[in-house]
């Protein structure tokens, strides 16, 4: 029977392994160093802050894996053979396989500071790094003050952790807006008052110069190029990730930033496949980024290579870019493509409208000669995947979104609804007079 | 603002540890003119049990019902053994001896509790009510920005099944088995409000009295912490003042303003109480009542009728079961007040799914076969079918069902078992609302296309035990029989995957086409194996 065997249990690899199981009835083996289950790498914030345990970002029970003929194995693989289709595990000991899936994941980013690898200095991507913050950063009276270096997503995430054991945070950002490389500026600037409205003492424009050691080899205090001295007990980095390839240097498997890959997520080498995080495509697809590490791109190229595995040669074809994330308290989700102020000053038009209350707002992407729509970032209202989804499938124009609001919005049940300032704002903006039309089931099913 | 929240949690535990004092203390005489009277107006023909009270009761003091409860219970016991033995089946008192100590002891009631009800409620229910809102109301500052705040829930004490959990499970537990197995105990509690039970039906209180006050009371107090968590939260502000609104007003006060009717029905009716969660209500003695009863008891037998076979399955077609369960409700509405706290605790394993399923569904089958045969005693004017005592499998029921089940672990289980115990494996109503909801609803819970990132806080908070991530995470619509719509898996996603809704059928199990991101051929071929 042939044995497939995949380096990583993230939701990549495990969404490969269960797509093969339904596909096929091939030996499968799993093969991680971190957890012998997997669990939801984004819930790891939730851990610390105690909304759960580590129990609960186990999406599927222990019994699954023996039940769907899923083998397990907790080892660190030092190498990969493919000469002899074997790998050959920290302990000496080896597996051989007829193929090979790469779904390693990343690494979090180090860029050679001075002190980096201090007691007290950590990123977080691991389940072993919320330990690490557990024994560093566990109340306000050992911890005093953390220090979070870089302004993405999992910056942001460290800093409400710390915030709900209220543990005092310094939050140094290398742009002079929160993660504005990615977000246009309106939106930018409304997380930056988030981040300060809970008390981060958020500093824009600022580098880390040096982190400082106590007598003990522990982190103590950084610098920054603005001169300053912040004393803390522990420094979270959190400069983005990247592929996490070290110990496949020698390997012959060709590597770039990551593990290259056509679109049939097939490396140069046969048999071997890399998907999720770790995956470079050799061409970008659209405007995706070559790289792309979200949790949804590793669950797409999972079930795409499962096909490709089980005899359904197929490429890896990403629908429409979508995302969320979370900022304090305002929720994000984007659809299609809104592009930062900075990444692309001229290209769309974009249109902006923020609630008074400073927690809501949307940006409507839209060609600025065809009009045609091409996404939307969303804080604070919820809106439906699968509408945008369609829209963007069918080039809809951004009148005609506007004049749908309506069914795209996914908040609760009594919550108040803004198409309508939206919409007149929309107006004024742009000499249009288009009129909300109410939520309409049939246009919400009529994809069928 | 913590100062205030820790002097008022000893105010609080104040409060609470009179009010546990108060069923160890008291004075009590049974004066003769009162016995005299209860003779008269209950027909007792014991004169066994007369004496024995005469010689041993009254005129003499009794330290708390402790001492006074034995010597009841001992006569009556005693008198029953003699009447049995000569044969004297008039002379038979048919109170068990726990009620007969309640019911004497509560006139016999004297010294500083009788006296002094007003203060006493305040040293009570006062001090609790005052402490427990100190000790939340500083929320509003404390939990911080208004979103989803629930830090620290597993690191604490209380709320992960540390000591303080299992030191309020034991209270809650010894407060139920008083309250069904040993009501001569609550006999004191009783003194507490019966001011107030006077002015609402113009009877004194009895421990049913004591239950519904509190009730409303902790749900009063606990819907002010809903308010602050979820202030956010339009639906859950909304969900929680209807609850509430339905327990004050129809489970509490219009049945005892009932009891002031002067036409000939005027036993109190919770008229949001739907068979079968109102098991009793076919038994043959309550529908005596209701056809005794004249226009009131013919509407209400009416009402109840059509409450369970039109209202009920109508309402959960266009709403789902959350309509009830989490909307009206008054277990619900305990469950989602003081219960809110231990909600993660529902186990999400396939297991306890399995389980839920045999145990439901087999109560509402008990439920509806007893139904089915005390009507059959009922027309059929005969207290045996098939052999079966009728009267048999109604104690058996009442006592399993509707006092261990429902009470004692039902409420007692939360901090352990989660808040909603009773409702998800026992409750025959909710079985029955399931049935509707999983076949035949507009109701659902909308997964947001592939925007699922598995991080496991909607099964985590689920009450209901529902693995809601395994189907948001598959970008399937959530369509379970148990959900009681709470809203709360909505509330706790971070990435607002979740929508409680109500719309056509068509489409309500997976809707169109699975959506995960991926290009469309490929879903195709996910979903076509
Ligand atoms: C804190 C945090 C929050 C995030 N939040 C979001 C979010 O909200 N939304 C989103 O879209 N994305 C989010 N992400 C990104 C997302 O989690 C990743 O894109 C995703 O988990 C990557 O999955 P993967 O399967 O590619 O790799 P991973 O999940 O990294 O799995 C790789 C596994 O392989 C193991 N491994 C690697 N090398 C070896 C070896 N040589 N031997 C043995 N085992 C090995 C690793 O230990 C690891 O367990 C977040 C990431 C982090 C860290
Ligand atoms: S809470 Fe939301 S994101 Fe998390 S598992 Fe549930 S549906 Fe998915």
């Amino acid at each position: 029977m042939e044995h497939i065997v995949i380096i990583g249990n993230g939701i990549s690899g495990v969404a490969a392994a269960r797509h093969i199981r339904k596909l096929s009835d091939k030996r499968i083996t799993i093969i991680s160093a971190e957890t012998d289950h997997f669990f939801s790498r984004t819930a790891l914030m939730y851990i610390y802050m105690g909304h759960m345990k580590y129990e609960h970002t186990k999406p599927y029970e222990d019994w699954f894996w023996k039940k769907n003929r899923i083998e397990l194995k907790n080892a660190f693989v030092q190498t990969v053979d493919h000469q002899n289709n074997q790998l050959v595990f920290a302990d000496g000991s080896t597996m051989s396989y007829d193929k090979l899936i790469l779904a390693v994941g990343s690494k979090p980013n180090k860029f050679g500071w001075p002190g980096q690898d201090l007691d007290g200095v950590q990123g977080l991507y691991a389940k072993q790094d919320v330990d690490l913050m557990e024994q560093y950063a566990p109340n306000n009276k050992v911890c005093k003050r953390a220090v979070i270096v870089g302004g993405g997503l999992i910056g942001i995430e460290m800093a409400e952790m710390f915030h709900s054991r209220n543990i005092p945070v310094t939050f140094l950002v290398r742009e002079e807006s929160f993660w504005n490389g990615v977000l246009p500026d309106g939106e930018s600037g409304m997380i930056n008052r988030e981040i300060e409205r809970n008390h981060i003492d958020l500093r824009l424009s600022t580098n880390l110069v040096e982190i400082l050691a106590d007598e003990n080899g522990k982190a103590r205090a950084v610098t920054t190029d603005k001169g300053d001295t912040i004393e803390c007990d522990i420094v979270g980095l959190t400069p983005g990730v990247s592929p996490n390839i070290d110990f496949l240097k020698e390997s012959g498997i060709e590597l770039g930033r990551g593990i290259k890959v056509n679109r049939h997520l097939e490396t140069n080498i046969p048999n071997i496949y890399a998907i999720g995080d770790c995956a470079e495509q050799h061409e970008p697809i659209g405007n995706r980024r070559p790289i792309e590490a979200v949790w949804y791109t590793g669950r797409m190229m999972g079930e795409t290579v499962a096909q490709t595995i089980c005899g359904n040669r197929l490429e890896y074809k990403p629908g429409h870019w979508f995302n969320s994330a979370k900022f304090f308290d305002i929720e994000y989700q984007t659809y299609g493509w809104v592009f930062s102020t900075r990444a692309c000053p001229d290209c769309d038009a974009n249109f902006h409208w923020i609630h008074k209350d400073d927690d809501k707002c949307i940006t409507v992407a839209f060609n600025k000669d065809t009009k045609e729509f091409v996404g939307i970032n969303t804080f604070g209202i919820r809106m439906r995947h699968e509408i945008f989804d369609r829209w963007l499938t069918e080039k809809r124009d951004v009148n005609y979104v506007m004049e749908h609001l309506k069914d795209a919005n996914f908040d609760p049940e009594f919550y108040s609804q803004y198409e309508k300032e939206i919409v007149s704002q929309f107006n004024a903006e742009n000499g249009t007079n288009i009129q909300v039309k109410k939520k309409s089931w049939k246009r919400i099913f009529s994809n069928a | 603002m913590k100062v205030i929240k820790n002097i008022g949690l000893v105010i609080f535990l104040a409060g609470l540890s009179i009010f546990t004092a108060v069923v160890f203390v008291g004075t009590f005489k049974l004066e003769q003119s009162t016995f005299d009277e209860y003779v008269k107006n209950n027909n007792i023909k014991s004169e066994l049990f007369i004496d024995a009270i005469n010689k041993d009761v009254v005129g003499k003091e009794f330290n708390g019902m402790f001492a006074l409860s034995p010597v009841i219970a001992q006569a009556l016991e005693t008198a029953n053994a003699q009447h049995i033995k000569n044969k004297e089946w008039g002379k038979r008192i048919f109170s068990k001896p726990r009620d007969m100590a309640a019911a004497l002891g509560k006139p016999a009631g004297s010294g500083f509790i009788t006296n002094n009800k007003g203060i006493m409620w305040l040293l009570t229910f006062g001090l609790g009510i005052l402490g427990a809102l100190m000790f939340i109301l500083p929320n509003v500052i404390l939990l911080g920005r208004k979103g989803i705040k629930n830090n620290g829930i597993y690191l604490e004490s209380a709320t992960n099944r540390g000591w303080i959990a299992w030191l309020v499970f034991i209270f809650l537990v010894s407060f139920y088995l008083v309250l069904y197995f040993a009501p001569q105990y609550a006999v004191n509690w009783t003194y507490l409000v019966d001011p107030i039970s006077k002015t609402l039906s113009g009877n004194p209180a009895g421990h049913w009295f004591v239950y519904g006050f509190m009730y409303c009371t902790v749900m009063t107090v606990m819907a002010v912490r809903m308010y602050i968590k979820y202030r956010h939260n339009m639906y859950q502000v909304v969900r929680t003042t209807s609850v509430l609104f339905f327990q004050i007003v129809f489970a509490f006060l219009i049945p005892e303003l009932m009891g002031r009717l002067q036409g000939s029905y005027n036993k109190g009716y919770d008229f949001k109480n739907a068979f079968p969660l109102d098991y009793d209500f076919f038994f043959s003695w309550n529908l005596k009542e209701l056809i005794d009863g004249g226009g009131l008891g013919l509407f209400i037998l009416v009402w109840g009728i059509v409450l369970t076979l039109v209202i009920v399955p109508v309402m959960v077609y266009f709403f789902g079961k959350r309509w009830y369960c989490s909307w009206v409700c008054g277990c619900g509405g305990l469950a989602e007040t003081l219960g809110d706290p231990y909600r993660q605790h529902s186990s999400k394993s396939l297991f306890s799914w399995k389980v839920e399923r045999w145990l439901i569904h087999a109560v509402l089958v008990f439920a509806i076969l007893m139904t089915a045969m005390t009507l059959y005693g009922f027309f059929a004017e005969t207290r045996t079918v098939l052999g079966i005592k009728v009267q048999a499998v109604m104690n058996t029921y009442s006592l399993l069902i509707g006092a261990v089940f429902a009470g004692v672990i039902g409420t007692g289980f939360y901090p352990i078992f989660g808040n909603r115990v009773w409702c998800r494996f026992g409750c025959p109503l909710a079985a029955y609302l399931g049935f509707v909801q999983r076949f035949k609803s507009r109701f659902r819970i909308t997964t947001n296309g592939g925007q699922c990132i598995s991080c496991g806080n909607c099964s985590t908070y689920c009450e209901q035990g529902i693995d809601v991530r395994a189907y948001a995470q598959k970008g399937e619509n959530i369509i379970r029989s148990s959900c009681v719509g709470c809203g709360v898996c909505s509330a706790v996603c971070p990435r607002g995957v979740l929508k409680l809704e109500n719309g056509p059928e068509a489409g309500r199990i997976n809707p169109t086409q699975v959506l995960l991101g991926n290009d469309v051929d490929l879903m195709d071929l996910v979903n076509n194996k």
